[in-house]
C-alpha cells in the first residue's frame, strides 16, 4: 500500500524527522484557508501515487492565499499519468540550499533493508544508480542488531566525500543532523512495516536546516493487521471499482485492457494464462486469482466482477485443483450464470482435484470445455472474435 | 534419489489441528510420508490422523526425533513458529503460510543463518519427492518418480507442469515450491545447487515469474555451475508495471523485474525457454532425449 506524500511526511514527523507544517486540502477554498493560516508564500502540491508531478504542472509556488486558491483550483481534478488529483498539500515555501537523497528499501536478494544515500537529490535515483553509481553510498542493516552508529556515519561521510567541493561546507555543518535522520528513517521503516521509506529530496535550507521536503512510503500489505492506523489510510479512490470489489471479496484482481476475461486459481497460473492468451494473439481483460480452496460463492463473485466489464467478449476459466476442488468451481460457475443471464461465452478447463466431477457438472450445462491451456486459450480467442463480429453486424443492421 | 525430503524424513506439522493442517496431514499420511508429530499449543495429547500432538516443538522433537517441520500456522504467529522449530534443532522448515509480514521474514532468515536451519517458503506449496515423501500441499496424484528436478515460485503453475510431465511419462526426483514472496528462505540458486549435486536428477525445470532479480541470479549461476540441462519458463509476460500480480513478490517496479529481462537472462545462460506452459514438458522430453 502506497502512502501519499502528506501521509508519508506525517509519519516522518511522528518519528522525529524534521518536516514542514503544511496541511492537505480537498477544495480550493480549503487551500486558501491553509495558506492564509501559514502566512507567506506556499507550495501547492498534487497528491497522487505517481512520480513526475512537477513536470505535469502538479507542483506550483504561490505568493499568498489568493494565488494558492487559484492554483489549487487548477491542480485539483487534474489528470497526472492517469491519476486524478483529489487533494493538494499546501506547504510553506522553503529556500533550498542543496538537495539530497535518502531511502530505506527492501533488498530482496540480500533479505535485508538497504539504506541508500546520495548528494544527488530531487532526481530519479535509478538513473543515478545506472549512470553515476559512485555517488550513492549504501549499507545493509542486520535486523537483529539494528542500525549501528558507524553505519549512519559511513553514509554521512560517503555522501560528504562524493560531493563537489563547493557543496561540502553546507553538508559538513549538518552531518550530525543527517545521521539522526538516517536513524529515524530506519526506525520508521521497521516500526511501520514499510518496504520503502524514501526522502527525496532531503534538503538543507539556506538557513542551514535539514528538512524532508518530499516523501514516499510503501507499507507491506501483509503487515496491515498490526498497522491498523495505516490500514485506515488506504485510499479506495486509486483502485478501480472492480479492483476494490475484488479485494473486499478476498480475490486478487488487476484490470487490463483486453477482451478475454480470465478466472484462474493461483497467481503464477493466472499470469501464465494471460501469457498464453497473448501468445495466441488475444488480449487478456484482467488478472484474477481466486486463491486456494475457493468456494462456489467466491467463484460466482469473481465471475460477476469479470462480466461487469463491458469489453469482455469471452471468459477463460482455468482451474488446476490442488486445494481448490473442481466440482466446487463448477457449481460456482453455474450459480453465477443463473443470476447473471449473460450471452458472453465461457471456456472452462479444469484439471486436478475432483476435475472429473467438475467437468461432468459443466457438461450437463452444455459449456465449452478444453483439455489443455493452449486449446482453451485459442477457443476463448475465437469465441471473443465471433461475439465482437456479431455485435458489429447488429449495429450495421 | 531426491533432494531435501525422502524416506528418512521424520515430519512434524505445526498447526496440525487447524483446518488446513488437519486436511493436508491426512493427505501426507495417505501418501506415505512419515509424519511423526504435530504441534498446537494447548492441544497436546490429542491425535490427528493417528499422529500424536504436542504443546511445544521441543517436546515433540524430544519424543519423536522429528527432523523436518511443516508450518500451517496463521501469518501473525508464523515467525515465532519458524524460530521455535529452529531452536529445537530442526534443520529444515517448510513454511506454507501466506501473507507473512516482510519484516518478520527479514528477521527470521537472518536468525536462521546463525542456527544453520534451512527454510523453504513462506507462501509456498512445499515439496514432494514422488514415491517417498510429500511435504506440503502439492497433490501426490500428479507426480511420479523419475529424473526431473523442478523448482518454482508458483503453486498451481507447478502442478500444471508436473501433471504435463507425468502424463508424458516423465517422472520427477523432487519438486520444490520456493514461494511467491519477496523475501524467501530458499532461492532458485540453492535448489539448483542441490539438483546439480543429486545424481538421480538428469534435467532441471525452473519456473520463475516477474519481480525481483532471482531469475537473473539463477541464470548466472546456471551458466557458471550447472552442467545438467535446464528448461525455464517465466510467468507474467503480459503483466503491467507497478501492479502486484497476486503474489507479494510479483511486481515490476521501476522497469526492473520484467519477464522479458528474465527470459533474456535465461537464454543467455543456455536455458531452454518455453514460450507457454504447455511447451515445458515438450522441451524437457527433447533435452532428456538429447542428453
Amino acid at each position: 500500500m502506497n502512502l501519499y506524500e502528506y501521509q508519508a511526511k506525517q509519519l516522518f514527523g511522528l518519528h522525529g524527522i524534521p518536516i514542514k507544517e503544511g496541511r492537505v486540502a480537498r477544495t480550493a477554498a480549503e487551500a486558501r484557508d491553509i495558506a492564509s493560516s501559514l502566512g507567506g508564500p506556499v507550495v501547492v502540491k498534487a497528491q497522487v501515487h505517481t512520480g513526475g508531478r512537477g513536470k505535469a504542472g502538479g507542483v506550483k509556488l504561490a505568493s499568498g492565499s489568493d494565488e494558492a486558491e487559484s492554483i489549487a483550483a487548477k491542480i485539483l481534478g487534474m489528470d497526472i499519468k492517469g491519476h486524478r488529483v483529489g487533494q493538494v498539500l499546501v506547504d510553506p515555501a522553503v529556500d533550498i540550499d542543496s538537495e539530497f537523497y535518502l531511502a530505506c528499501v527492501l533488498d530482496r536478494g540480500a533479505r535485508r533493508i538497504l539504506i541508500m544515500a546520495s548528494g544527488e537529490g530531487g532526481v530519479d535515483i535509478e538513473q543515478v544508480a545506472a549512470e553515476t553509481p559512485e555517488r550513492i553510498t549504501s549499507v545493509h542493516v542486520d535486523p537483529g542488531l539494528g542500525l549501528q552508529s558507524y553505519q549512519a556515519r559511513r553514509l554521512a561521510y560517503g555522501v560528504l566525500h562524493a560531493l563537489p567541493d563547493a557543496r561540502r561546507p553546507a553538508f559538513a555543518a549538518v552531518l550530525r543532523d543527517f545521521q539522526h535522520v538516517v536513524a529515524q528513517l530506519y526506525e520508521t521503516c521497521v516500526e511501520e512495516d514499510a518496504t520503502l521509506a524514501e526522502i527525496n529530496p532531503l534538503v538543507i535550507t539556506t538557513d542551514g536546516q535539514m528538512l524532508a521536503l518530499d516523501g514516499k512510503v510503501t507499507i507491506d500489505d501483509s503487515a496491515l493487521f498490526r498497522q491498523q492506523e495505516l490500514a485506515s489510510l488506504r485510499d479506495a479512490g486509486v483502485e478501480t471499482g472492480a479492483e476494490r470489489q475484488a479485494r473486499e471479496a478476498g480475490l486478487s484482481y488487476v484490470d487490463l485492457d483486453g477482451s478475454i476475461g480470465c478466472l484462474v486459481n493461483g497467481a503464477g497460473l493466472a499470469m501464465a494464462t494471460m501469457d498464453v492468451i497473448k501468445f495466441f494473439g488475444g488480449e487478456p481483460a484482467n488478472f484474477l486469482d481466486i486463491g486456494g480452496g475457493a468456494q462456489a460463492d467466491k467463484v460466482a463473485e469473481a465471475l460477476r466482477i469479470i462480466l461487469a466489464d463491458a469489453r469482455v467478449n469471452s471468459v477463460l476459466i482455468n482451474i488446476f485443483g490442488g486445494i481448490t476442488r473442481g466440482d466446487e468451481v463448477a457449481r460456482g460457475i453455474l450459480a453465477a450464470l443463473e443470476q447473471l443471464d449473460t450471452d458472453v461465452p465461457f471456456v472452462v478447463r479444469i484439471e486436478g482435484t475432483n476435475a472429473e466431477e467438475g467437468r461432468a457438472i459443466l457438461a450437463d450445462a452444455a459449456m465449452n470445455t478444453a483439455t489443455t491451456l493452449a486449446e482453451g486459450a485459442q477457443l476463448a480467442i475465437r469465441l471473443a472474435d465471433e461475439r465482437k463480429q456479431g455485435q458489429s453486424q447488429e449495429v450495421v443492421a | 534419489m531426491s533432494i531435501y525430503v525422502d524416506g528418512t524424513t521424520r515430519l512434524l506439522v505445526q498447526g496440525i489441528t487447524g483446518r488446513e493442517g488437519t486436511f493436508h496431514t491426512g493427505h501426507m499420511v495417505e501418501y506415505g510420508t512419515n509424519v511423526v508429530a504435530g504441534v498446537t499449543p494447548g492441544k497436546g495429547g490429542q491425535r490427528v490422523h493417528g499422529v500424536p500432538v504436542y504443546d511445544t516443538v521441543a517436546e515433540a522433537v524430544a519424543e519423536t526425533d522429528a527432523n523436518c517441520s511443516l508450518i500451517y500456522v496463521p501469518a501473525r504467529f508464523c515467525a515465532d513458529a519458524v524460530l521455535e522449530s529452529a531452536d529445537a534443532g530442526i534443520p529444515l522448515v517448510i513454511t506454507i503460510t501466506e501473507q507473512v509480514p516482510v519484516h518478520d521474514m527479514i528477521r527470521v532468515t537472518t536468525a536462521l543463518q546463525a542456527r544453520g536451519t534451512t527454510m523453504i517458503g513462506p507462501n509456498c506449496p512445499g515439496l514432494i519427492s514422488p514415491g517417498s515423501a510429500k511435504v506440503g500441499i502439492i497433490p501426490g496424484s500428479i507426480c511420479t518418480p523419475g529424473p526431473v528436478g523442478l523448482v518454482s515460485r508458483s503453486g498451481t503453475l507447478t502442478y500444471e507442469v508436473l501433471f504435463a510431465l507425468t502424463t508424458r511419462g516423465i517422472g520427477q526426483t523432487t519438486a520444490v515450491g520456493i514461494g511467491g514472496d519477496p523475501v524467501q528462505g530458499t532461492k532458485f540458486i540453492d535448489v539448483l545447487a542441490a539438483f546439480e549435486a543429486d545424481p538421480a536428477t538428469k534435467a532441471i525445470v525452473m519456473i520463475g515469474e516477474i519481480g525481483g532479480s532471482d531469475e537473473e541470479a539463477a541464470a548466472a549461476y546456471v551458466a557458471e555451475h550447472v552442467g545438467k540441462p535446464v528448461i525455464g519458463f517465466v510467468a507474467g509476460q503480459t503483466a503491467p508495471a507497478g501492479k502486484q500480480m497476486g503474489h507479494a513478490g510479483a511486481i515490476i517496479s521501476g522497469g526492473s523485474g520484467t519477464a522479458a529481462g528474465k527470459i533474456a537472462a535465461f537464454e543467455n545462460a543456455g536455458i531452454s525457454v518455453a514460450r507457454h506452459p504447455d511447451e515445458i514438458a515438450e522441451l524437457v522430453a527433447e533435452r532428456l532425449g538429447a542428453g
